[in-house]
């Protein structure tokens, strides 16, 4: 197992340097100049062009490539063109919003989800399972932004239980952190909710049609330990597949829930970024976002063969 | 005293020291801003971005300042002197002003501050042309002396919106003008603090406890610069439904320009009042690239004057009738320069006939016209349909083309033909305070390479800015001025389509938001939560 999480490790290095070059040559060739930005509407063309040279970007694109990738070899992922804040600084600051969110949603998701799918599919054809399939589909189909401006109407403004907007980092204490992620967490579990609930209550359906389920009914195991013990474990393959990707999508999520809750993290620094044609803190964010989604299809590998023993690596 | 009293007069005593503790802890009032943007460039010579000059007024004073009538008034000067000759302008700072690390201002501060914004900015290097020499005579003192007689010196240090020429302490104001400064020290009502700012969340602003404000009644940017709230913070939050949201839940106390769609909602609530803090608004134009086919030609552009009219932009873009209005002055309706000569004919009413005239005149081929519309800012996005439509009705083949601001801006600076990646017109938008004269208006430089994008080349033009920056008459600027636009309108160098206002919104515990060009925050009072 060891030898495999080296190699597949080993296999992230080739990956991100695809990346790497892939994402500075597209943002070379894409129309949007930082120089322009940085110089404001009434700049002159003179002033843009003394901007963009102080920032390199009049250098043939190979030459700024091997001045960046050089520094960032060594551990230097440069500036922000307009924060001058290194890039690690402001990713080190936005990253905690972030991975609150993203955590505080998969929490949400696995713990209603699974518990719901798992019931859906015992009580297969019932008005649970209905329920929990029409709440499904309404999850796919209502778009992030819509259900978080309804909810923060309905919480927020009408009943005045939680606070609009803004986040709180843990260390300024829970009960100022946990108000503020309330809304965000829910909104963006919706999806994964539904998402998650429909695997699970298919895998698991699928599950319990098997011979071995049969022999343990047979065996006069009760209903609920027949369910979770043999059915849920033998299901779960799927739903950890579903799981994993959940959390390499979560990363678009985050950027519209980010913005409606005004949460200053990676997804709306992104965002930002993109919008300003900020190169260096675009660079290293994409190149972070694909290392998370390696990381997470490794874990998830891992996760397998903890479910099911019969996978080895 | 027995123990007894003893200890009734130590709880007492730190009963009142906590009582007195929670009151101040109580009288701090923080007043929560969010901006039309975020800051993220701190430079206010730097940049032109207007986020940024916000931030300037904060924490720098100017030593001039526009004041609600936009006459120049001194700031930190106490007194000036101009010579006979009109040629030494021997200036005198006040008494007592101090740099928020706690040094004295001094003449030599100021200095080096001038030459590094007139470095930068478009009326600083204009006057610069005129200066022979800048000189600190002793540590209140210092002099311009000029090469020859400039009438816009006053109107070029108070000039009110970007680039401002702001004060900071030597050291830093002799940073290089084309590297932005690391330390922000001003002397002005607000102190920033860079410890507690997180850029992409929020800006801190302590008030300032030295600052000695002038002693005359604030008016426009100009008089005493009095804070009344202990904090200011600039909230980042750029969902435009998010900010009404905040704000009618009381988390923050004002935005400063909400979208005119989400007015009626804000108007109506009752918690918040709509607050037109700049009256003078901002002005739309639409700019021709002079420099590639068709709009070489003079004609062709007079045609496209023609065939525009400013109703159609304003209502496609603001639409309410309040917030905007039909303008012929392009120094702005209701300042000092403004005249609505010339107007009478264009940009006013369309008129179609005319237009198809002057382009089969010129010879227009029917090639399409490449129009950039901006799909990102708001405001902007609809003045490109218009005048598409508007420019067809004309006479012309238009081929708009959508994209992000960004993308605009870059490709704004290519001089290509239109159909190698070049362009033929754009669109923006200018706060009325950038083009209130001749030389302030950037859009009116006619000298090729160093004007504007779309690089008109007009001598004449050149000659009467000249004129106009050399006169010292106000009545003889004025006629000047009026020539300055005939001779835009004649040239067809560009066109102003229109003027219109975006009140900003506070929660109606918020009073004294001054009227002015720039969103300040000194004479604001917030009572309550």
């Amino acid at each position: 197992m060891l030898q495999f999480i080296a190699r597949r490790l080993l296999a992230t290095v080739p990956v991100l340097l695809i990346v790497a070059v892939f994402v500075f040559m597209l943002l070379r060739l894409t129309p949007g100049d930082p120089a322009a930005v940085i110089a404001g509407d009434n700049a002159t063309a003179d002033q843009v062009a003394a901007i963009r040279t102080k920032l390199g970007l009049d250098e043939p694109i190979w030459t700024q490539f091997a001045i960046w990738s050089g520094k960032a070899l060594s551990g230097d992922f440069g500036e922000s063109f307009f924060f001058k804040k290194t890039v690690a600084e402001l990713i080190a600051q936005r990253i905690e919003p972030t991975a609150m969110l993203a955590l505080c949603t998969i929490i949400l998701a696995v713990s209603v989800a699974v518990p719901l799918g798992v019931l859906a599919a015992a009580r297969q054809g019932s008005w649970v399972d209905r329920v929990t399939m029409g709440f499904s589909v309404m999850g796919f189909s209502v778009p992030v932004f819509v259900i978080g401006y309804l909810l923060i109407y309905v919480f927020a403004i009408q009943l005045g239980w939680l606070p609009v907007q803004g986040y709180k980092r843990l260390s300024e204490g829970f009960w100022e952190f946990l108000p503020r992620m309330v809304l965000p967490s829910v909104t963006l579990s919706v999806i994964y909710i539904a998402l998650i609930s429909r695997i699970t209550r298919a895998s698991v359906i699928e599950t319990l049609g098997e011979d071995y389920i049969r022999t343990a009914r047979a065996k006069g195991l009760p209903g609920h330990v027949v369910l979770m013990r043999h059915a849920l474990r033998n299901a779960a393959v799927p739903i950890i597949t579903v799981i994993g990707i959940g959390i390499a999508l979560l990363i678009g999520g985050v950027v519209v829930t980010e913005s409606v809750y005004n949460i200053p993290g990676v997804g709306r620094l992104t965002v930002d970024a993109v919008l300003a044609r900020d190169f260096p803190v675009i660079q290293v964010v994409i190149l972070m976002f694909s290392f998370v989604y390696v990381l997470v299809n490794l874990l998830i590998d891992i996760a397998y063969s903890f479910f099911d023993p019969r996978i080895r690596y | 005293m027995s123990i007894v009293g003893r200890t009734l007069k130590g709880v007492v005593a730190a009963g009142a020291f906590a009582a007195l503790m929670s009151g101040t802890a109580l009288a701090q009032t923080t007043l929560r801003v969010v901006q039309h943007g975020n800051l993220t460039i701190l430079d206010p010579i730097w940049t032109t971005a207007y986020v940024t000059r916000n931030h300037g007024y904060l924490i720098y004073d100017t030593l001039f300042a526009a004041d609600g009538d936009y006459v120049v008034r001194p700031q930190m000067v106490e007194k000036h002197e101009v010579s006979a000759d009109k040629l030494t302008y021997t200036f005198t700072l006040r008494d007592g002003l101090e740099w928020h690390d706690g040094a004295p201002v001094t003449s030599e501060d100021c200095v080096a501050s001038l030459k590094r914004w007139a470095a930068r900015d478009a009326m600083g290097l204009k006057l610069w042309d005129f200066v022979k020499e800048l000189k600190p005579v002793d540590a209140k003192t210092f002099q311009l002396v000029l090469k020859e007689p400039y009438g816009l010196v006053l109107d070029s240090l108070g000039k009110p919106s970007s680039q401002v020429p702001f004060m900071m302490p030597k050291r830093i104001a002799e940073t290089s003008p084309m590297e932005q400064i690391k330390e922000y020290v001003g002397s002005g009502p607000f102190i920033y603090q860079t410890k507690d700012s997180k850029p992409g969340e929020k800006h801190v602003y302590l008030k300032n406890p030295k600052y000695k404000p002038r002693a005359e009644p604030p008016s426009g940017l100009a008089g005493g610069k009095v804070v009344k709230v202990d904090r200011v913070e600039l909230v980042e939050m750029p969902d435009t439904q998010t900010q009404a949201n905040a704000l009618i839940g009381a988390e923050i106390d004002i935005v400063e320009a909400p979208p005119h769609d989400l007015l009626p909602i804000l108007k109506a609530d009752k918690n918040i009042a709509l607050e037109d803090w700049n009256p003078l608004g901002h002005q739309f134009i639409i700019r021709f690239n002079h420099v590639v086919k068709p709009f070489d030609n003079p004609k062709i552009r007079l045609a496209a004057l023609y065939a525009i009219n400013q109703e159609d932009y304003l209502k496609a873009t603001v639409g309410d009738p309040a917030y905007y209005k039909v303008c012929g002055a392009v120094f702005i309706c209701g300042t000092p320069f403004a005249t609505g000569k010339g107007a009478e004919t264009l940009l006013l009413k369309s008129n179609f006939e005319k237009s198809k005239e002057l382009l089969k005149e010129a010879g227009y081929d029917g090639t399409p016209i490449v129009l950039m519309q901006s799909t990102t800012l708001p405001i902007l996005t609809n003045t490109a349909p218009v005048t598409k439509q508007l420019l067809e009705r004309g006479g012309f083949k238009v081929d708009m083309q959508s994209m992000d601001w960004q993308t605009l801006v870059t490709r704004r600076t290519k001089k290509d033909p239109a159909d190698k990646g070049g362009w033929n017109i754009l669109h923006t938008y200018s706060v009325s305070a950038d083009v209130l004269n001749p030389i302030s208006t950037s859009y009116m430089v006619a000298a090729g390479d160093k004007g504007w994008f779309g690089w008109p080349v007009d001598p004449e033009m050149e000659k009467l800015r000249d004129a106009f920056a050399k006169e010292t008459d106000p009545a003889k600027q004025k006629e000047l001025a009026e020539k300055v636009q005939l001779r835009a309108l004649e040239t067809a160098q560009y066109g102003w389509i229109g003027q219109w206002y975006g009140p900003g919104a506070r929660r109606s515990n918020i009073s004294g938001w001054l009227k002015a060009p720039v969103p300040v925050f000194w004479n604001i009072v917030k009572t309550g939560k």
